[in-house]
């Protein structure tokens, strides 16, 4: 049984990377169940997807204390949910932060290095991911998200290879942006094994 | 034939089940989390079904009702508070019958999420004294809506489903069912399609008579169950039945497990068998105590002496939703165990993980681009220095409270602004009275209030934010937008026509990015007596993308930030002192260019820098 939580700033592309696992687990011949819970606002809030592969779930979502992985978009949205995380779990973590409005706003501007330090702290699997510099390799800054679960499989967190997450992209992917989400996975899981 | 098995969002499962039903017609209006289930149907259909958004709830099921007196299966969606909206015809409906069977889908949102209220759709079906179905899973959604149908045919009465939005929205493989086909047999006149009094007296006692024939027929039902054994019990349904399964694999106690998926009419028979099991019942549930108020109301007219906990009793929360935490909380006391694996209480970040940093507050707010930012932008700069109340409205632009714009000073429900700046006015003379709405809502609720305005001669103007979409739920479209489900074309309904034709005394339109010509447009339609209107066009940055981004010029930007702190565009940020264009966000609106004092803003073609 895998728990995984996708979690970040609306816009990331948080929604295709949960259906991204979904679908591969799905492949697999596991059952899947998942939740997004999306905000009043898509844009600009927390955003939290719930994944659930196994076969006596009920819930659509995970109880604190009980994911196996949590994948963070965002540190900060990574540490808020950290509450969810077991003991022994893995976190795949973007180094890259998002300020919010209310942070321009007040100058209050809050410090990525900070919940990053937080997080490695943590007595848990970490894994830190350099988010522009694999957007940068790829040329695109719109499959981070993609990227990111490559970095989660390659940690060896998902219970799923770059090959079978591959073939979900080439069905699930509109066709003129397959090559760059595989790409995308590619260069994310070479960033863990580096 | 091999059974077809979909991953398929709850909403999904919900239209696929209707799908095949075998209905003719399917209308709603928008409404988190309700609007997937409309969406997935004109997606899906052979041309065989007549798919609509309607212009509002009430509008969806009376057309639904209609085709229901033709005798054709009909799916009406909704969220909670469009209920409120469609209660006039619903209640009608509920005395009056139906034909072909008709599901009214009322999306529940405990928490709430995305809502005005926390409404529970249970108690509006023992209310207008309508069956309900309340689905725990993606899966078992799908099923109901056979389910539903068929009870609705049975009695010629509408039928609800509740689903709440972790069912709405929530994804889970579902084994699909071979359509069924339902050749509606057209109307036959009848006066039992004429809603009169002594009709409605005869038809109140015949409800009265079946309801509890239904309730017999629920006790049943495959999906009321009891499972388990001991004399502690557990009542509950919708989502709170997969939070409690999920929170009993903490426990090794024996439990017996009542799960309610129909709570009206109440399923009397098995519930008292249930209450026979039991000594002490705790009853999880989301929001209104439905299922403990019946089984409280068995062990009063029944002498069972089992003792309930829930809501009544103060052990559980009447607002909020349930989860697999609280559950396991409560069977824990239910139990008398101190704790469980899943107490919150002890977690990670308070045992040995030391302080959490202090974490950014991420408020919803307009996108990057918007337009509605420009257009509030512009009413507050021709309002200035003058006393001004402005009425919001439900849609993005609700979000125009959040500083710096704070341009929302009340909000109620879908067009009430309009008619509140009315309301504010007759106390208030001397303010400026601004009401806000959107293209969509317009259509639902705004037109009402703008022909009482004009009516009562009153001295309000009314900014129509038309971003040509309905903008808030995903993107629906709407009658000012010339789209149909169907996939045809109608004729485009022009908002300045509309205006004009309901004697507003001045319509003016304008885009809204241009910041000078809005204000002054404004400024016009402020000083103008009587009903005035601006309606400002400019499309939503979600549906229709430029390539166009703004970039700063470090050496021109002072750091003063007035662009930040006059209009708080997310995708203005800060770097090293200096305003910086997040790439990643900003649509090139251009917003921000009209308002620094130092030209340090330009657009470009959009190539990443």
């Amino acid at each position: 049984m895998t728990d995984c939580l996708l979690t970040g700033v609306g816009g990331q592309g948080i929604v295709f990377a949960s259906k991204l696992i979904s679908q591969t687990a799905m492949r697999q011949g596991r059952k899947v169940r998942t939740a997004e819970t999306i905000g009043m606002a898509q844009r600009g809030g927390s955003v939290v997807s719930h994944v659930r592969i196994g076969e006596d779930d009920y819930s659509p979502l995970i109880a604190k204390k009980h994911a196996d992985l949590i994948i963070g978009f965002e540190p900060s949205e990574t540490v808020r949910v950290i509450d969810y995380l077991k003991s022994d779990g893995a976190v795949v973590v973007n180094n890259q932060g998002v300020q919010s409005i209310s942070a321009a706003l007040t100058g209050d501007e809050y410090e990525v290095g900070t919940a990053l330090d937080y997080l490695s702290s943590l007595p848990i699997r970490l894994v830190v991911c350099d988010g522009w510099r694999l957007c940068r390799e790829v040329q695109n800054s719109k499959v981070l998200n993609v990227a990111l679960v490559g970095a989660a499989a390659a940690a060896g967190a998902l219970d799923m290879s770059i090959a079978e997450l591959s073939e979900t992209i080439r069905a699930i992917a509109p066709s003129r942006f397959i090559d760059l989400n595989i790409k995308a996975l590619e260069i994310g899981a070479k960033g863990v094994k580096e | 034939m091999a059974q077809k098995t979909a991953f398929l969002m709850g909403n999904q499962a919900i239209a696929h089940g209707a799908l095949a039903a075998g209905i003719t017609v399917a209308a709603g209006y928008p409404g988190t989390p309700s609007s997937e289930i409309i969406e997935t149907i004109a997606k899906n259909n052979t041309e065989r079904i007549h798919v609509e958004w309607s212009t509002n709830e009430k509008a969806a099921l009376e057309v639904a009702s209609g085709a229901s007196f033709a005798g054709a299966r009909t799916l009406v969606t909704m969220k909670q508070v469009g209920l409120n909206v469609a209660s006039d015809p619903l209640m009608s409906l509920a005395y009056i019958g139906i034909k072909g069977g008709m599901v009214v889908v009322v999306a529940d949102d405990p928490g709430p999420i995305s809502s005005q209220t926390e409404q529970d759709t249970r108690t509006f079906a023992q209310y207008s004294k309508l069956p309900v179905f309340d689905p725990s899973s993606p899966e078992e959604a799908y099923e109901m809506i056979f389910d539903a149908f068929e009870l609705s045919e049975k009695y010629h009465t509408p039928v609800l489903l509740r689903p709440t939005t972790r069912v709405c929205h929530g994804y889970a493989q579902v084994q699909l069912r071979e359509a069924e086909i339902h050749v509606p047999t057209g109307f036959s006149k009848d006066p039992k399609w004429v809603i009169f009094p002594r009709l409605s007296y005869e038809n109140h006692k015949a409800i009265e008579v079946r309801n509890p024939k239904i309730g017999e027929e629920f006790s049943s039902y495959g999906k009321n169950f009891i499972e388990g054994t001991g004399r502690l019990g557990i009542a509950c349904g919708g989502i709170s039945y997969a939070y409690v399964k999920e929170a009993l694999k903490e426990f090794s106690a024996e439990i017996t497990l009542f799960k309610v998926s129909t709570p009206f009419p109440f399923p009397d028979a098995l519930a008292l068998e249930f209450l026979a099991q039991v000594e002490e019942v705790l009853v999880i549930e989301e929001l209104d105590p439905v299922i403990e108020r019946a089984l409280i109301a068995l062990c009063g007219s029944n002498k069972v002496e089992s003792r309930i906990h829930g809501k009544l009793d103060g052990t559980t929360e009447f607002s909020g939703e349930q989860s697999t935490e609280t559950a396991a909380e409560l069977i824990a006391q239910l139990l008398g165990e101190a704790s469980s694996s899943l107490d919150v209480e002890e977690d990670l970040t308070t045992t040995a993980r030391g302080d959490i940093p202090v974490l950014p507050i991420r408020p919803p707010s307009l996108c990057a681009g918007c337009p509605h930012r420009a257009a509030f932008y512009a009413v507050k700069q021709a309002a200035k220095g003058h006393k001004a109340v402005f009425s919001g409205d439900i849609g993005c632009y609700t979000l125009g409270n959040t500083p710096p714009l704070d341009m929302v000073d009340t909000c109620l429900c879908m067009g009430a602004g309009i008619t509140q700046a009315q309301g504010l006015h007759i106390v208030e003379p001397d303010a400026l009275n601004f009401a806000f709405i959107g293209d969509s809502t317009f259509f639902a609720s705004g037109m009402t209030g703008i022909v009482n305005a004009v009516y009562n001669q009153t001295d309000i103007t009314v900014i129509i934010l038309d971003n040509s979409t309905t903008a808030m739920t995903g993107g629906q479209a709407h009658p000012g937008t010339s789209k149909t489900l169907m996939g045809t074309t109608s004729p485009h309904i022009s908002l300045e026509e509309v205006l004009t034709s309901l004697q507003v005394g001045l319509v003016l339109t304008d885009n809204p990015l241009d910041l000078a010509s809005s204000i002054s447009t404004v400024t016009e339609a402020m000083n103008f007596e009587g009903v005035s209107a601006v309606v400002f066009k400019a499309p939503c940055v979600q549906l229709f993308k430029t390539a166009l981004r703004a970039v700063v010029d470090l050496d021109k930007c002072t750091g003063c930030k007035r662009c930040i702190h006059q209009i708080g565009c997310p995708a203005l940020v800060l770097g090293a002192g200096k305003v910086v264009i997040d790439d990643s966000l900003c649509n090139g609106c251009g917003l921000c260019l009209s308002l620094c004092n130092f030209s340090a803003i330009s657009l470009t073609g959009g190539v990443c820098s």
